[in-house]
């Protein structure tokens, strides 16, 4: 535990968060950019969303007659969470310390403060459409839970461990196999990555129909730097489950010590596996139409359903004795 | 553990395959809609064929390679297309049978797949095949078709959920034997190609009789007064 | 070897409770009495409890055996503390200092009710004497006093505003629960003695029971201290109980009470049965993820506030039950120091419940007292007019929720962490159904946090939906001190979990000797259970992390702040589609924040739905009112209660069929008898 967590270790790290975040828009820009190709419209340039973000943090911040410090403090908290869960996740090195501060579980955790303060912030204002994107969002992430417990539960089995770094070491270490309750497990993910993120099928994140929202509903009342602080926090969270999937079931390419060269070959690795699921991503969006939000339940179900299997796979088949 | 990995990747793959096998039939529970219940049947068809060459090229059993092929013409394409048929000349294609209560379908089709694990350890212990892990797979793939049979009220996806118990007891044979006698196969084979022809003309007799194809309706011809 | 310190500590304690009680006597005739000595010997009683706690579990203390010169002649009470009695001394502390903070203030407003203050004094004293006792007790006789006094104290302040019908009904099932669940646990020690033969516990941890014995006395401990805990399905006198009494006595029922039931089911199990069976386990983590599911999706349903957080009590108490379970099973299948693990996880449960549900029950006795009402579709902007209520309340509703950092999450990680343990087990079909009932508690984790969310956004947030609301005032400075205190408690026990696992692992080691090494090795910095490369949080890192988060905003804020004085940040209407100003019968009620959870759900609850439609009857298109409203009937009234009560009834009236009234059917039976006595005797 005390070879990683010299002062190199937290200054690479911080150095390793602050790109996660500086990737976060790219990574966004360019799934809507795949999605205008395949939708035969032209895209906005690649660079957009941070032009967005620097013109809505110099815009002035209007608030709602009703809204309390509750409202104020969301976006910094929302925000805040959102980073430091990006921070625990190695992202093109394998050994960082914030791994050994908070595993997977953590991970989760930090997700739903978020969530809750959004949902708080949501319900501040008063208005119909913050309550119902309060009560979508978190029948959403309480159906979503269990999911991705499962495939939590399923890692850790496999891994010994729910360090995030210690998984990635693991799997680097194993001959290349396939199993399927990491098959079944990467399914699930998927979908649940996509519940969680609001993406079409779940929810359209380019909508400006109120009663189809779901996360916009909840950030309809921010404006000037705070919405600038929920558009960057939902950026992130999208980075962070695309990274997730890339880096937990494909880890091929990192670094797993701190060389220059090998981490300029673990970005080169994760710039091409990112730009992989983000066609892929925008790909599936094209492909499905969105759900009622009863039928999200169902797909939840299937989530879970999936990562269920996986697991049961993994004992049966995998680890019988 | 790492008995698993040491395994070379061809039989990996047939574990996989088994594993999606039952993913299929917790699909099959799960549709509502006629027409996906039986392309699903179709796929779990597909996924059994592919499981049962894969056996045959590991153990080296080439008679397998026909079951195989037998298993992909009849449950994949020709029965299949069968019931599709069948559905569209009766007009019930494009219709629902509503899963009842889908989450306690869900929960019980769990402890199904845990319960024939417990049941089949002891059967595990003893077979030497490469698939023995499998066994409890396909057990579990037997008990959900009748599951399947259970929660299901139209008659069509009662025929589908008999069909892949059937499929459950194919895979039980390829996993804890390798196979059954060719004789056996054949005759099992052909005697499903029957049902499911004799299932068709049924449906158009209870249709005659009772104007619907809701099983639960059937009760209308039992002869007691009410 | 008894350590004086805590002898004197404790004798401290009950004589501080039992004054209190005393010195609420004349509280009917000089009301100043309870506010002025009742509640601070309360406080004092609370923080000696506390004091021998941290003396035992933090510091050197050793504990003490004595026998008191009280009950029978042959069966004196023996009195014991150890460890194990020791923290659970120490949450009875904590929060009755909180609770006696908290008095003073709150029972003002009884002050000219109808009601005898004298007898709220007296019955609070008595219930925490009681629970005090409980702990202590080292043989069945003065357990099952203790636990009775328990009762019957905590039966008077159920029905103390007994002029309202509704509430003398819930006290009736309160009392007729409370006393079915003490039969069935002197059953269980009535088993223990009969193998030990006599009542002291120490010859019951020392005796072996046959298996099929001990399984019987697992049952009864399991349904009398669950009845009492509160487990699905003998949870039906929680939901009514526990709104209906006063709010900080609900406080102490919530928040120690069914402690002091986990207390008991812990010291009978883990401690005097001996060996566990892991099948024990199965029952225990069964029957704790219904409880803890069934708990919340009813919660969900409810909107009256002190109703829903005695659902939510029902689903701690199943995450406790979870922990157990974990526990027994290791435990049964030869693997202590995991077993350790589940053990530490429902123990810290424990104190976290403790902590946030008295928080939780202050406030909204807080909340109840200025508005003068518990529908939750009533209130709604409290924050502007209760802002340090609204604060201590928004850190028990993320505490509960088990967020990061505060204390709640840390027990739900550590159970998960145990749960993860699974694959050290043989049997597969057990390394199959732990991490199922992990998912499970998953969901249970989630739905509560949309709970609160509704509880926390209907009540406190949005806008006023009540003329009451609308005027309502901060309350007194006893109150707040009293939830600020919980609050920060939350936080500490949050960012604090090394310690806490540290002092818990005596607790263990003195129940089942095995300690928790492995969690602590790394320093108070970081909590590893297994190993480090297994697992592992640091509390305070993570805190540090969102402190310098919100350090540089704070930072940032503060140096625009002579900015904004100059320009305040403008404040405009909120979006409506343009259709004027949105009044507060516009926003989501927490009966429409639930209703996507409520269709997905639907079985689970028997839902009475009330749609109130009026029309002008001069213009049928012109509503008069509009209204709905909306009813849960816990499922297991029809199915258990009802039942039970029928059979009851029926054999009753069968047995009243001797009562016929002829005279000569009376002298048939003096008849009979005497014909039956003469034969016995020959």
């Amino acid at each position: 535990m005390a070879d990683h967590l010299s002062p190199l270790a937290w200054l690479l790290a911080l150095a390793q968060t602050a790109l996660f975040v500086a990737i976060a828009p790219l990574f966004a820009s360019w799934v809507k950019r795949v999605k205008s190709r395949l939708q035969n419209r032209c895209p906005p340039p690649l660079l957009q969303p941070y032009r967005d973000l620097r013109r809505l943090f110099a815009k002035e911040v209007l608030l709602a007659e009703t809204a309390s410090p509750v409202f104020r403090v969301a976006p910094y908290v929302v925000c805040g969470t959102a980073v430091l869960a990006a921070s625990v996740i190695p992202l093109v090195l394998v050994a960082i310390p914030m791994a050994a501060m908070a595993d997977v579980i953590v991970l989760v955790g930090l997700f739903a403060l978020g969530r809750f303060f959004l949902a708080l912030a949501a319900l501040d204002v008063g208005t119909p459409f913050g309550g119902m994107g309060a009560s979508r969002e978190m029948t959403v992430a309480a159906l979503a839970e269990p999911a991705m417990l499962m495939v939590v539960f399923t890692l850790a089995m496999v891994a010994s461990s729910t360090n995030l770094s210690t998984i990635i070491l693991h799997t680097l270490q194993q001959p290349l196999a396939l199993r399927p309750s990491l098959l079944l497990a990467l399914l699930a993910l998927l979908l649940i990555g996509i519940a969680e993120t609001g993406r079409i099928p779940v929810d359209n994140p380019a909508t400006h129909l109120e009663l189809t929202m779901i996360h916009e509903a909840l950030i309809l009342e921010f404006s000037g730097r705070h919405l600038a602080l929920m558009e960057l926090a939902a950026q992130v969270k999208l980075t962070i489950y695309a990274v997730l999937v890339a880096n937990l079931f494909a880890p091929w390419g990192i670094a797993a010590q701190p060389g220059a060269g090998a981490l300029l070959f673990a970005a080169a690795a994760l710039a091409a596996k990112l730009a992989l699921f983000g066609a892929l991503l925008a790909g599936a969006e094209t492909a499905v139409a969105k759900m009622r939000l009863f039928r999200v339940a169902t797909f939840l179900a299937v989530a879970f359903t999936l990562a269920l299997i996986g697991m049961l796979s993994f004992v049966i088949l995998e680890a019988p004795a | 553990m790492s008995g698993y990995l040491q395994l070379p990747l061809l039989e990996q793959a047939i574990l996989t395959l088994a594993a999606l096998v039952l993913v299929s039939s917790f699909a099959l529970l799960a549709q509502s809609r006629v027409v996906a219940t039986i392309h699903v049947f179709a796929w779990q068809g597909v996924l059994l064929a592919l499981t049962t060459a894969l056996v045959a090229s590991d153990s080296g059993l080439y008679h397998l390679y026909l079951s195989a092929a037998l298993t992909l013409v009849l449950k994949a394409l020709f029965i299949p297309w069968l019931l599709v048929r069948q559905a569209r000349r009766l007009g019930i294609l494009r219709d629902f049978d509503a899963v009842l209560r889908p989450g306690v379908t869900l929960l019980a089709a769990g402890a199904v797949v845990i319960f024939c694990y417990a049941v089949a350890q002891p059967v595990e212990r003893f077979s030497r095949t490469l698939t023995h892990d499998a066994i409890a797979l396909s057990l579990a793939v037997v008990m959900l078709g009748m599951l399947m049979l259970v929660t299901r009220r139209k008659a069509i996806t009662q025929v589908v959920g008999f069909m892949a118990l059937e499929n459950g007891l194919f895979f039980a044979a390829v996993t804890a034997t390798h196979g059954m006698p060719m004789v056996v196969e054949l005759g099992i084979a052909f005697d499903v190609l029957v049902a499911a022809i004799i299932f068709g003309i049924f449906f158009f007799h209870i249709r005659d009789s009772i104007d619907t194809l809701d099983v639960d309706q059937l009760n209308r011809l039992s002869e007691s007064d009410r | 070897m008894n350590d004086a310190v805590s002898t004197t500590l404790v004798a401290l304690a009950l004589l501080a409770t039992f004054g209190s009680a005393a010195a609420a006597l004349p509280a009917d005739r000089y009301p100043r009495l309870l506010g002025g000595l009742a509640f601070p010997l309360l406080g004092v009683a609370g923080a000696a409890s506390l004091a021998v706690a941290l003396w035992l579990l933090l510091g050197p203390g050793a504990g003490f055996t004595v026998q008191l010169p009280l009950g029978l002649p042959w069966l004196h009470w023996r009195l014991r503390l150890d460890p194990l009695a020791g923290f659970f001394l120490g949450i009875i502390g904590i929060v009755v200092v909180a609770v006696s903070l908290y008095g003073p203030g709150y029972v003002r407003g009884y002050r000219h009710g109808p009601y005898s203050l004298a007898l709220l004094g007296l019955a609070t004293g008595l219930f925490v004497a009681g629970m005090q006792l409980v702990v202590l007790a080292d043989d069945a006789f003065s357990f099952m006093i203790a636990w009775e006094l328990m009762s019957v104290a905590s039966y008077l302040l159920v029905a103390y505003e007994h002029q309202e019908s509704a509430n003398r009904r819930a006290a009736f099932l309160y009392l007729l629960m409370a006393q079915a669940g003490a039969l069935l646990i002197l059953l269980g020690f009535g088993v223990l003695a009969g193998f030990a033969g006599e009542f002291t516990f120490a010859a019951m941890r020392t005796t072996t029971l046959p298996p099929v014995w001990a399984s019987l006395a697992f049952a009864l401990a399991l349904l009398g201290f669950g009845m009492k805990a509160g487990l699905v399905p003998l949870h039906a006198w929680l939901p009514e109980a526990h709104p209906v009494a006063p709010s900080h006595v609900s406080a102490l029922m919530s928040g120690v009470m069914l402690k002091v039931a986990v207390y008991g089911f812990v010291r009978f199990v883990f401690d005097l049965l001996g060996e566990l069976r892991w099948e024990w386990g199965v029952v225990l983590l069964l029957a704790g993820s219904i409880s803890a599911l069934y708990g919340v999706l009813y919660a969900l349903v409810q909107h009256d506030l002190k109703r829903l957080l005695a659902y939510h009590s029902v689903e701690n108490i199943g995450i406790i039950f979870i922990g157990l379970g974990l526990a027994a099973i290791f435990f049964g299948n030869g693997l202590p120091a995991l077993g350790v693990l589940g053990l530490v996880a429902a123990l810290y449960h424990t104190l976290n419940h403790a902590l946030f549900k008295s928080l939780l029950f202050l406030g909204a006795g807080a909340l109840i007292q200025r508005g003068h009402e518990r529908d939750l579709e009533q209130m709604g902007g409290l924050i502007r007019r209760m802002p340090w209520t609204a604060l201590f309340f928004l850190v028990g509703c993320i505490s509960i929720s088990a967020l990061p950092p505060f204390n709640g999450f840390v027990s739900e990680w550590l159970t998960f962490q145990a749960a993860l343990q699974a694959p050290a087990l043989d049997s597969g079909v057990l390394r199959m159904v732990i991490p199922a009932t992990a998912a499970m508690l998953a969901l249970t984790g989630a739905l509560a946090a949309a709970c609160f969310v509704k509880v926390y956004g209907t009540a406190f947030l949005g806008q006023a939906r009540s003329r009451h609301m609308r005027r309502a005032r901060e309350t007194s400075r006893g109150l707040l001190a009293a939830q600020g205190l919980l609050a920060a408690l939350c936080l500490l026990f949050g960012v604090l979990p090394t310690t806490t696992v540290a002092a818990l692992g005596r607790v263990t080691a003195s129940l089942t000797g095995h300690a928790v090494a492995a969690a602590t090795r790394q320093g108070w910095l970081w909590l590893t259970p297994v190993s480090p490369a297994a697992a592992s949080y640091s509390a305070p890192l993570v805190l540090l992390g969102v402190a310098i988060a919100l350090g540089v905003w704070g930072a940032v804020w503060l140096g625009l702040r002579s900015r904004r004085k100059r320009r305040p940040v403008p404040r405009t209407l909120a979006w409506e589609c343009g259709f004027g100003a949105i009044g507060p019968r516009m926003q989501y009620t927490a009966t429409a924040f639930a209703m996507p959870i409520r269709q997905i759900f639907r079985p689970v609850w028997r839902l009475h739905e009330e749609p109130v439609r009026e029309m002008d009857p001069r213009l049928p298109t012109r509503p008069l009112q509009l209204g709905y409203r909306l009813h849960a009937e816990d499922l297991f009234w029809n199915l258990l209660y009802r039942p039970i009560e029928r059979l009851l009834h029926g054999a009753a009236r069968r047995v009243g069929q001797i009562q016929t009234g002829h005279l000569r059917h009376y002298l048939a039976y003096s008849f009979l008898t005497l014909v039956v006595l003469l034969w016995l005797i020959t």
